[in-house]
């Protein structure tokens, strides 16, 4: 193939007319534009007048230049210009794809899924059988097949969350005879590498194709002067640069967040950039995981476990404010002890306990006041770990002498002893061998620590039990007591150098340490982990993303601690491993684990995964052509003067297409919200609303009722209401209809408070709702012995509903706009509630009929009448539901009409009949 | 309201009707001229012959008896004379240009000029019939009064707008039928041979006729819009210019239209003539005004 740059040509013999193209600049340069002939009764006064420059009648330059460039483009255009020929030769015989397919691939995995489809319909294509593995797996039979089989496998083929192994293995696998090799790197350098490079260079071409992309690597976390200081590695060190790092965890609410950030800042060519990130304790011992921002990989995850955490310590010992020697403090050795892996509280008993310690310490502490007390045995029982030494003051003082103690694990006998001093007898006493059972177990004692002096337990029956260390005469020396989820752990000995050498001793620290008072230090040792069994808990996978670990076996303490030194595998895959008391993460990256870069023998050619495709630019060149010769229309009528009159048709097509294409967004945004449709329809008229009950077949009838009322009314009266709506009180806004008809259904849920807090808002401002139980009114009103009735019960419970009556006999109701004395619906005969009238004394004047109550709309009306069915109609006015009997029945619903018609009128006019009360004195005084 | 299409004569005639309803009655004040003069609803503003009362005056020696105005002089002891204001008549000569020159319209949106010439000639000829004027078209209909003359009026000029492929491609006035010491309204674009509008004239300046010269023209002959290599073509195709750049010629194309207009500016300053520029871009309302203006004011 002819190319030119990164252009190849399918036919370049077909450029050699480009030669042409001098010739027909000559050719065009000749011809002039057409003329116009125009009727112009002006001509007369032109007669005559010449032309001012003669020698415009030749095309102008520009525009050949045009005409040549749509040429060329036509002529290059066939002649199959292609962007980034591939002008490898293809091969024959097998073919093998080899993925790396480690956690460093994640993160372009679907680029690099693109290239193995590509790869494989190429072996299709060129029908070269075809082998894919990737080096993640364990190995196993590479087998050649067609390319359709893989076709489907490649699809689904995900990158695992550990780096590639087995490369020997691999090299013995793979199978005889020869083939051409694939391999997609990752880019980092493995060890053994070259063992299955050389062996499939010895059975043919081997190709590689990388990736270009820099790769970072989180490291585990550390604490350096009480802040967490994360590091990472990229590769290659590039340009300056910097990364994000997130620690995230869940907060109070259990919710996962982002509880700090801190950007890592890469100088120019260096590999590991490291940052402080500086938590308060309470953030910091929630942080589960640490995740470079922006690198999907499970090599930018980092695990937090037990490790980080550091634990609230709170030291408290008798008369703190004595002045002592420091070294005499009975909290010296503690400090020192916990110091460096714990947060330690000083303070009196009462303000510690309110920061929530994990572990409170007493030393020499006898007596507790009773509030203090009480709040540090719930404190206790809530989980809290309490560890009291013993000491003089505890010797001398009652504490639990003859009754155990609420905080204190044994009873104590008076007075403790001494052994070996210099006034008594005897050697001072070693401790002997952890029991097992205890959790110093497996501890060694050294022979050297020795104990002087002690308080003494009361020899009880559960004193053995309670017993989790002892000297070698078997007197115990630590007791353990568990109060609800806690416990109290007394030590028989001082917490200071006096009683014993114990706090001198590495095993204090140990012991503190299984007692989990501190933490351990941040790396967990062989030791540590050796002799338990760890099983996964989370897993992580190769995007970096925690799953649960479902079924995967538990791994022995020792072959885990080989992991975390070495990384994960297919084994001990990434993710957090518990023990019995802990929980250890196997992480990706370990401290010094680097990145290092590939490095490919000279004879092996690499690619880059980002190559550019083949790109056929026959398309494109024709496209550039006829828009040219486009261009070429418009200049040609320009230079006519013809583009006057075509101006307009072309702006409006202009128009029209740029319309065609303006994206739908533009539209979108003129569309009002939802809710403004909801407003709009519910505000241009008067609309009758009833309430969403939930039940579809409650919710249709009591639409089409009140369609029929709404009919009726724009019949019979100025109301002219528009289609009734549907009203959600937990949603919609009701303020804007005048009337809710709510049919209570048995069973209806009560409205939610803020729903509730609407309703009473719409019910103060004007709104009436009309409760329907549809019940006949079989239980009366208030007696709730049917569903519906208890529903309504339920429901009125939240309401702001004043005191009811049953409707007088003068209500306005009976006269806004028919005369009734009776309010049937489908059922006859119900008693309907209004609100009671606030005068009862009120009585009717001399002549009139009804009373002088002059305000109020009643809120609420209450029945059971089941109005909606009688007023139901279809869309054609036809009623739906049957009423009554005949005549009688059609009488009865005309009725019902006449109290829908009345209760609008009421609604919408208030108590304007009752006004007319005064119509007499009006009348009077208008001298009538 | 009926929407059925209506013959061009009515359309014509009610678009002019509609046009001269805004104007008051046109009251063309004739001149003396005793041959032409008939009894018409013109006050001349003097005593003499006529239907509407002038002025009662004392009746002198030689006033007949008939003419004593016997109830005004029973109420006093002197005799009077009614005397009645003297009204007379002019006859108005239209001639609407209807060469081929004047089919032309410059925009698809814009009416011809002949549209425009004869909606104006005929809406004058409302006006001037509503105050009693006769008006008649040169050489197509002789000068009468009436409605009835309103209606023959429309008919010919629509079937000039009928026949005016057959005409020529400028025209030139037409004097025949005109009576002396009338007055005349001419219609057209004046762009044809000057010889021909200076011959008119003078036909008409030698009978005693005044009257108005309304040239009607296109924007797009005011402007001359065109640019690119174009030949022209008058109307009829008889005259044919060529040119490679058209918007080259403009400058001086314009410059030969006002020279146009000064001519005949000058031309009807000679015969005592009113002379004006109308375009059919303009509402045709201020042309009617000016030439009610003119016809009142010609004296």
């Amino acid at each position: 193939m002819f190319t030119l740059g990164p252009i190849g040509f399918a036919a370049p013999w077909l450029l050699v007319a480009l030669i042409a193209l001098p010739v027909l600049w000559l050719l065009l340069r000749a011809v002039p534009p057409a003329p116009i002939r125009r009727r112009f009764p002006g001509v007369a006064l032109l007669l005559g007048l010449k032309d001012e420059e003669a020698e415009t009648d030749k095309t102008p330059w520009w525009l050949l230049l045009l005409r040549t460039l749509a040429i060329a483009a036509v002529i290059i255009g066939f002649a199959g210009p292609v962007l980034n020929p591939d002008d490898r030769a293809p091969g024959t015989g097998p073919m093998l794809i080899v993925v790396d397919g480690g956690w460093a691939d994640a993160r372009d995995w679907p680029q690099r899924l693109e290239k193995i489809e590509a790869l494989v319909a190429e072996a299709g294509a060129q029908g070269r059988p075809l082998a894919l593995l990737r080096l993640t797996d364990a190995p196993g039979v590479v087998d050649f097949q067609t390319s359709e089989a893989w076709a489907g496998r490649a699809a689904g083929l995900q990158p695992q969350a550990w780096a590639p192994a087995g490369f020997a293995d691999w090299a013995q696998v793979l199978p005889e005879g020869s083939f051409d090799t694939t391999w997609l790197s990752d880019g980092l350098a493995h060890d053994g590498r070259d063992a299955l490079l050389s062996a499939l260079q010895s059975r043919g071409e081997v190709r590689v194709i990388e990736n270009i992309r820099a790769v970072h690597g989180l490291h585990p976390p550390r604490f350096e002067d009480g802040k967490v200081v994360v590091s990472a590695s990229r590769m290659p060190a590039g340009e300056a640069g910097s990364v994000e790092v997130v620690a995230q965890g869940p907060d109070p609410a259990g919710i996962e967040r982002d509880l700090g950030r801190v950007t890592l800042a890469f100088a120019g060519g260096a590999a590991t950039a490291e940052a402080a990130m500086d938590l308060p304790p309470e953030l910091r011992n929630r942080i589960t995981r640490f995740v470079l921002e922006g690198q999907r990989t499970a090599g930018a995850v980092i695990l937090a476990d037990d490790s980080l955490k550091r634990r609230k310590i709170a030291l408290i010992q008798s008369g703190a404010d004595e002045e002592t020697l420091q070294l005499l403090s009975p909290l010296h050795y503690l400090r020192q002890a916990l110091a460096p892996t714990a947060d330690i509280i000083d303070g009196n008993l009462r303000d510690t306990l309110l920061a929530n310690p994990d572990v409170v310490i007493l030393a020499d502490v006898a007596e507790i006041g009773g509030p203090e007390r009480d709040a540090l045995l719930e404190w206790v029982d809530n989980g809290g770990l309490l560890l009291r030494f013993a000491g003089p003051v505890m010797a001398a003082s009652d504490v639990s002498r003859i009754d155990e103690d609420p905080l204190m694990p044994v009873r104590l006998r008076e007075g403790g002893r001494t052994v070996g001093g210099a006034m008594s007898w005897g050697e001072p006493k070693a401790l002997a061998p952890f029991p097992e059972g205890s959790p110093f177990f497996g501890l060694t004692a050294p022979p050297d620590v020795v104990v002087r002096e002690q308080v003494l337990a009361q020899p009880d029956p559960d004193l053995t039990e309670r017993t989790i260390a002892a000297l070698d005469d078997g007197t115990p020396l630590m007791t353990r007591k568990v109060i609800g989820g806690g416990q109290v752990v007394l030590v028989h000995v001082t917490a200071n150098a006096e009683w014993s050498s114990l706090p001198l001793s590495g095993l204090f620290v140990q012991m503190l340490e299984r007692l989990a008072v501190s933490t351990r230090p941040a790396r967990p040792e062989a030791a540590d982990l050796s002799g338990q069994i760890w099983s996964p808990e989370v897993v992580l996978d190769a995007y970096g993303s925690a799953s649960d670990a479902g079924e995967l076996p538990g791994v022995e303490g020792e072959a885990l601690a080989k992991a975390i030194a070495a990384g994960p595998s297919r084994d001990f895959q990434p993710g957090l491993y518990a023990g019995a008391d802990r929980r250890v993460a196997l992480n990706v990256m370990g401290e010094e684990t680097a990145l290092v870069p590939a490095v490919w023998p000279q004879s092996v050619p690499v690619d880059r995964l980002e190559a550019r495709a083949v790109q056929a630019l026959k398309g494109d060149f024709l496209t550039f052509a006829a828009v040219l010769l486009l261009l070429d229309v418009l200049a040609a009528l320009w230079l006519a003067g013809r583009l006057r009159g075509i101006a307009r048709g072309s702006t409006a097509v202009l128009a029209l297409a740029l319309l065609a294409a303006t994206p739908r967004e533009a539209a979108a945004q003129d569309t009002p919200a939802p809710n403004d449709d909801f407003a709009i329809q519910a505000t241009t008229s008067v609309v009758l609303a009833h309430v969403l009950t939930g039940d579809p077949q409650v919710d249709e009838l009591a639409r089409q009722g009140l369609l029929g009322l709404s009919d009726k009314l724009w019949q019979r009266t100025s109301v002219e209401p528009m289609m009734p709506m549907g009203v959600d009180i937990e949603t919609d806004e009701l303020a804007f209809f005048p009337f809710l008809y709510w049919p209570v259904v048995a069973g209806a849920a009560e409205p939610s408070d803020a729903a509730y807090a609407r309703l009473n808002q719409y019910l103060r401002t004007g709104g009436m709702i009309l409760f329907d139980t549809r019940d006949a009114d079989l239980a009366g009103f208030g007696g709730g012995t049917t569903p519906e009735g208890q529903a309504l019960q339920l429901i009125a419970s939240g309401l702001d509903i004043p005191p009811l009556e049953p409707i007088p006999l003068d209500h306005v109701l009976t006269r806004t706009f028919y005369l009734l004395q009776d309010f049937p619906g489908r059922h006859q005969g119900g008693q309907l509630w209004v609100e009671a009238a606030p005068d009862a004394e009120a009585v009717a004047a001399e002549g009139m009929p009804f009373r002088n109550l002059n305000d109020g709309v009643t809120p609420v009306v209450i029945g059971g009448a089941d109005w909606a069915a009688a007023w139901a109609t279809d869309d054609l006015g036809v009623p739906l539901v049957p009423v009554g009997r005949g005549f009688a029945g059609e009488q009865q619903r005309e009725i019902a009409y006449r109290f829908g018609i009345n209760l609008i009128m009421h609604v919408l006019t208030g108590n304007y009949k009752s006004d007319q009360v005064h119509v007499p004195a009006l009348l009077e005084r208008l001298g009538q | 309201m009926s929407t059925a299409p209506q013959p061009p004569t009515s359309d014509l005639r009610s678009r002019a009707e509609a046009l001269g309803q805004t104007l008051p009655p046109l009251l063309a004040e004739a001149e003396m001229l005793a041959s032409t003069v008939m009894m018409g609803e013109h006050g001349r503003r003097r005593a003499g012959l006529g239907d509407e009362f002038w002025q009662y005056r004392p009746a002198h020696q030689g006033d007949s008896v008939r003419m004593v105005d016997w109830r005004r002089s029973a109420r006093s002891d002197a005799h009077f004379v009614r005397e009645r204001e003297w009204q007379a008549a002019q006859s108005v000569t239209l001639w609407v240009d209807p060469a081929k020159s004047m089919s032309f319209a410059g925009d698809k949106t814009r009416a011809p000029k002949a549209d425009r010439a004869r909606l104006l000639g005929l809406a004058l000829a409302v006006l001037l019939l509503r105050g009693g004027e006769r008006v008649g078209l040169a050489g197509l209909a002789s000068p009468r009064a009436g409605r009835a003359q309103l209606l023959r009026l429309a008919e010919r000029l629509s079937g000039e707008a009928a026949g005016e492929t057959a005409g020529e491609d400028y025209g030139a006035p037409r004097t025949e039928g005109m009576v002396s010491h009338g007055r005349a309204v001419f219609l057209s674009d004046f762009l044809g041979d000057l010889s021909g509008i200076e011959a008119g004239l003078a036909r008409a300046a030698d009978r005693g006729v005044k009257g108005v010269l309304i040239q009607v023209l296109d924007p797009a002959e005011e402007e001359f819009p065109f640019d690119g290599r174009t030949i022209f073509e008058s109307m009829g195709g008889t005259m044919r210019h060529e040119t490679q750049r058209a918007g080259d010629l403009r400058t001086r194309y314009l410059a030969r239209l006002a020279e146009r207009k000064d001519r005949l500016a000058g031309l009807a300053r000679a015969v005592g003539w009113h002379y004006t520029t109308h375009h059919t871009g303009h509402p045709a309302q201020s042309a009617l005004l000016w030439a009610y203006l003119a016809l009142q004011g010609g004296r």
